[in-house]
């Protein structure tokens, strides 16, 4: 079906399962060592290794290999002077690798190593040598805005918008708010490394990769590969996390894919967590400038924002960090525009809610400041800006209860014992601070196939191309095909994370269980419809439940129904309500921070995040998502920065010991996520909304908000660290 | 990762005369050895693994202080009941370094003798003085954010990561060795790191096959003791600055101090005139900032830890704060 219209009641508004906080299907596969990566599948198969660029820009000169080559258990040393004429295309078109001598960031790959083991593989790819003519590149974002350039994203939102005068309306503004803040690289740190596993079958080639989106990866390996589409299978049954990063293909899977052919024997590689950062994607530093201009109530008469971010000359995503601030709050006059630098670092893209995640860092402190200046509650300063509609698209919400979260957090919270001058309370030596950011994000739907099945045994299957990158996926289709079939839930098989099965969306960008769910949903329907049939009872009144199908007085078993099977195809498109509604899932952070009198460390005391984005799937995966994405703000707000050389165009802090993320310390107890109750009738016919990317949004503002609370320290840039708050401290006594 | 063989040392003078020939490194925990070797920073052609060997115990000494093996895990050395008690200072610092994980593996030896962490020493593919010596120093002019204010030189400003030592400092410790002739002696903490001047390769007084055999305690100092690690994140970060202090103070007045400072130099840090500044002194501001100026004295950032000085200033001041006031 395609989106148009309400979705109106249907089977899934008992929630019998739907919405349970049932514990995941797949937990005891995971936590017992069942569950089976990309790199731990076993084929007797070969090891490679990658041989980075260690330059950022310029030509190999000359490479060695003899020596490697000549090394235990050697079987293939590629470089650019041997690898296949690839396709080509941006990164999301495709992913050629050892293309030609020119190199175009730092860790490149240069060179593939393929041994019986991977120790044999790693020792000789250390024997590699390569000479470089190096070239004079551009690596810091801040050094190279005058470079800057209108992107153009084919699929993605425009650049630019502009409603009303933005600029005379800023100019006659009473109050005026006109900051700059700026975020850093930042690294998926996800925790399996990107792996896979290359099995040729004559022409046909099989991938056990870690990969987000399998039918786009097919799309992506095909075409550089230069082989048939229907020649490319990917599976991928359990992903370690993802984060963004593995939305794409990476050279893991296109190298170990070239050396497999080549040697007639299945490769695998993974690569190494240091190699991670340059190999893969990254997000681009940000540098943001807001301006907003009020009345002396502070209604917004001019919002502005501006975006610098950088990518690699031939890309143009860009980082969308402006994007929810054509939607977030009401005003007549609006700018927003997105500038790329082109910049010689690998390549930046889609991370942890591309655009929101690090706009908002921006946009709400904004809020914070002008609230301030108004001496207004950021709360009410927020419900005085509360739209009708769409303020620049001038349509409605689909559904909009962002006053609702911070209304709720804040009583949860105790919001109303923050003192609004800051430095105000102390705890031991601590200084103790309160901040509150509202949070959204986009609610994308898209193109999803599924197919479910009933066979004789009483057993439903799923079966859909869709992956689990952690989220709950497994869980959440088994509890809508059970509500649907009226099953219980172990009467559910759910088989996904291959592209034999119906092409679906993917793990990404918070639409995967809309998209997926309601392909699926749409699938258990059309099966509702024929087991109806069969059982000669009205689709429309019939009721499924307890594996049985019954109207009235009659009652028949499913079992007996479906003779040696019957089985449905489902299939959802997003259609006029992506046009005719602003989709956004909503939310209220809530943070308690203490800033160390003396030293300036900053720790999280207590944090909340309240929701509504639609009818929740299963209320404990949900949660867990949720507070994930709250951990990855605290991350965004005080620890993570991938440091730029820019000497050597490369990042400094390439492992984990020093690319920081929180780890369990650095969360208290005292972090919750609340769901408000919600269904929208416009989004999809779960009536849910995206929860992927939400909790990150707005989170890390929160915190640095209550950083000010605390302390007076307004640190603009991120992350909040001690060496920038030091100067804000009180003297010592 | 260079393929290498492995050994297992069946007596300390077979370990200690393995450890003189060229390529050959000795492992125990491996906590560090390990990684650097997966990255090509270390190359050993041969390891001797040492954990069997008898030096796991920790001894009450005839002094009254504690003999502490040199294979003793740094999470075992943390739970000692008598390092618990006497020797806090220890215990904390321990507890403060790695992760728990890291802590039952490490041993105390492998702890003194771990690496710098600078980002260069660790990426073979840029120049380090400390891993190619003569190639020049990436983190004078690159980011040195985790480096060090003070005991560096023009060719080395990797501080020494661990937290261990730093309050081994503070309480004056004693590393005993051993050569390959079975001959014993005994380095004072303080002698025990080397400062880099021309030869940052060279970290410790150990000559070649001399291996580490244990650490002793003196008795326990008089007063309070205290381990401050200020860092970027709660856990599982190394310092910018901490902190060992030992105070022996009462009614407000400072009868002696001594204090160790990590994150700030390639060595434990102790400063002999801020102590004596503090002897017999009040407890307060302006003696605390008079120690502070003798710390920092000399101090010199390089860009990215700059804050490392009012950092150190500000922390010092706290912990001396804080420990008089108990």
């Amino acid at each position: 079906m395609e989106m148009d219209g309400p979705v109106g009641a249907n089977a899934l508004d008992a929630e019998k399962i739907v919405g349970k906080p049932l514990d995941r299907v797949d937990g005891r596969l995971k936590v017992t060592g069942g569950a089976h990566y990309a790199y731990e599948m076993q084929q007797n198969s070969l090891y490679g290794f990658v041989v980075e660029a260690s330059i950022a820009k310029g030509r190999i000169a000359s490479i060695e290999t003899l020596t490697a080559e000549r090394s235990p258990g050697v079987k293939l040393v590629l470089t650019y002077r041997d690898a296949p004429k690839q396709g080509t295309g941006n990164h999301r078109e495709a992913h050629p690798v050892l293309t030609g001598p020119v190199v175009s960031h730092y860790g490149e790959p240069v060179a593939f190593v393929v041994a019986e083991t991977f120790e044999q593989a790693r020792a000789a790819a250390y024997l590699v040598k390569v000479e470089y003519d190096r070239e004079k590149g551009q690596y810091a974002l801040p050094h190279h805005l005058a470079l800057a350039r209108v992107p153009h994203q084919p699929d993605g939102a425009p650049a630019d918008s502009e409603v009303g005068n933005f600029s005379d309306a800023y100019a006659n503004a009473p109050v005026q708010i006109d900051v700059s803040y700026s975020t850093p690289l930042q690294s998926h740190a996800m925790m399996e490394p990107h792996a896979t596993l290359a099995i040729w079958d004559g022409d046909k080639l099989i991938l056990h990769t870690a990969n987000q989106m399998l039918n786009q990866g097919q799309r992506v390996i095909a075409r550089t590969l230069n082989i048939p589409l229907a020649n490319v299978r990917l599976v991928s049954p359990f992903i370690g996390g993802g984060f963004g990063g593995k939305l794409w293909v990476n050279a893991d899977a296109i190298l170990a894919a070239i050396a497999s052919r080549y040697l007639k024997r299945p490769v695998k590689v993974a690569l190494t967590r240091q190699q991670i950062f340059h190999v893969t994607t990254h997000r681009s530093d940000t540098i943001q400038r807001i301006r907003l201009g009020t009345d002396r109530d502070g209604r917004i008469a001019a919002i502005g924002h501006d975006v610098f971010s950088g990518n690699l000359p031939s890309e143009q995503v860009y980082e969308a960090a402006a994007l929810q601030t054509r939607s977030l709050y009401a005003g007549p006059n609006r700018l927003t525009r997105h500038r790329l630098v082109p910049l010689d670092i690998p390549v930046a893209s889609s991370m942890r809610a591309p655009g929101e995640a690090v706009g908002l860092l921006a946009l709400e402190c904004a809020m914070d400041e002008l609230a301030e200046k108004l001496m207004l509650d950021p709360i009410e300063l927020r419900i005085r800006n509360e739209p009708a509609e769409d303020p620049e698209k001038h349509i409605p919400y689909s559904s909009r209860h962002l006053v609702a979260c911070m209304q709720e957090g804040a009583r949860r919270f105790g919001w109303d014992k923050r003192s609004s001058t800051p430095g105000q309370v102390r705890n031991g030596r601590w200084l103790v601070g309160m901040g509150v950011s509202a949070g959204t994000r986009g609610n994308p739907l898209r193109f999803s196939r599924a197919n479910v099945r009933l066979d004789p045994d009483g057993i439903a299957t799923v079966r859909m191309a869709m992956t689990d990158i952690g989220t709950g996926t497994y869980t959440i289709l088994a509890q809508i095909a059970a509500e649907m079939l009226g099953l219980p839930m172990g009467r559910v098989r759910v088989d996904i994370g291959d592209t034999i099965f119906p092409e679906a969306a993917g793990s990404g960008g918070s639409f995967g269980a809309a998209s997926s769910g309601s392909a699926l949903f749409e699938a258990c329907h059309a099966l509702r419809e024929k087991l109806s049939g069969l059982a000669g009872m009205d689709p429309n009144t019939a009721h499924f439940g307890d594996g049985h199908i019954a109207t009235g007085e009659r009652s028949v078993s499913l079992t007996e129904l479906v003779g040696s099977g019957v089985e449905a195809d489902g299939e959802i498109k997003p259609g006029r309500n992506n046009q005719d509604f602003s989709q956004q899932s909503y939310g209220a952070h809530f943070a308690e921070v203490g800033v160390d009198q003396d030293t300036g460390e900053v720790r999280l005391r207590r944090m909340l995040g309240v929701f509504a984005a639609g009818r929740v799937l299963n209320a404990k995966t949900a949660r867990s998502q949720a507070i994930g994405g709250m951990v990855f703000g605290v991350g965004a707000a005080l620890h993570e920065d991938l440091v730029l050389d820019p000497r050597f165009g490369y990042f400094v802090n390439h492992d984990l010991a020093e690319y920081h993320v929180p780890v369990h310390a650095d969360i208290p107890a005292s972090l919750e996520a609340v769901f408000l109750p919600e269904l929208d009738e416009r989004s999809n016919p779960l009536k849910s909304k995206g929860i992927g990317e939400l909790g990150i949004c707005g989170a890390g503002a929160a915190i640095a908000n209550a950083v000010y609370n605390a302390c007076g320290a307004r640190i603009r840039n991120y992350p909040i660290t001690l060496d920038k708050v030091l100067a804000s401290l009180p003297d010592q006594a | 990762m260079k393929a290498f063989s492995y050994e297992r040392a069946r007596s300390v003078a077979d370990a200690a005369s393995a450890a003189s020939n060229p390529g050959v490194k000795i492992i125990a925990g491996g906590t560090n050895l390990l990684d650097l070797m997966k990255l090509q920073v270390e190359t050993p052609s041969t390891l001797v693994d040492i954990n069997r060997l008898p030096l796991d115990k920790i001894d009450e000494t005839s002094e009254g202080g504690l003999r502490i093996g040199a294979l003793v895990r740094n999470s075992d050395l943390a739970a000692d009941q008598r390092v618990r008690q006497q020797y806090g200072v220890l215990s904390r610092a321990l507890l403060a370094g790695a992760s728990a994980q890291l802590r039952n593996k490490a041993t105390t030896a492998g702890n003194l003798l771990q690496r710098t962490r600078c980002y260069y020493f660790y990426d073979i593919t840029k120049p380090c003085n400390k891993r190619v010596p003569g190639s020049g120093c990436s983190a004078l002019a690159g980011f040195n954010r985790i480096h060090a204010i003070l005991g560096g030189s023009e060719a080395c400003i990797a501080t020494h990561p661990s937290d261990m030592a730093v309050a081994m400092r503070a309480l004056d410790a004693k590393v005993e060795a051993i050569d390959r002739e079975g001959k014993a002696r005994t380095i004072p903490i303080a002698d025990f790191h080397r400062l880099p001047g021309r030869t940052p390769e060279i970290e410790s007084a150990l000559a070649s096959g001399e291996i580490v055999t244990a650490v002793t305690l003196p008795p326990p100092p008089p007063g309070a003791q205290m381990y401050r690690k200020v860092r970027d994140r709660a856990s599982y970060a190394f310092a910018l600055v901490s902190v060992a202090a030992i105070v022996d103070s009462a009614g407000g007045r400072i009868r002696s101090a001594r204090l160790a400072f990590g994150g700030l130099a390639p060595k434990p840090w102790r400063v002999a005139a801020a102590e004596h500044s503090l002897t017999n002194t009040a407890a307060g501001a302006n003696s605390f900032d008079a120690a502070a100026d003798a710390v920092v004295e000399g101090a010199h950032g390089y860009g990215s830890n700059d804050f490392k000085i009012p950092l150190t200033r500000r922390t010092l001041h706290a912990v001396l704060g804080e420990i008089t006031r108990t």
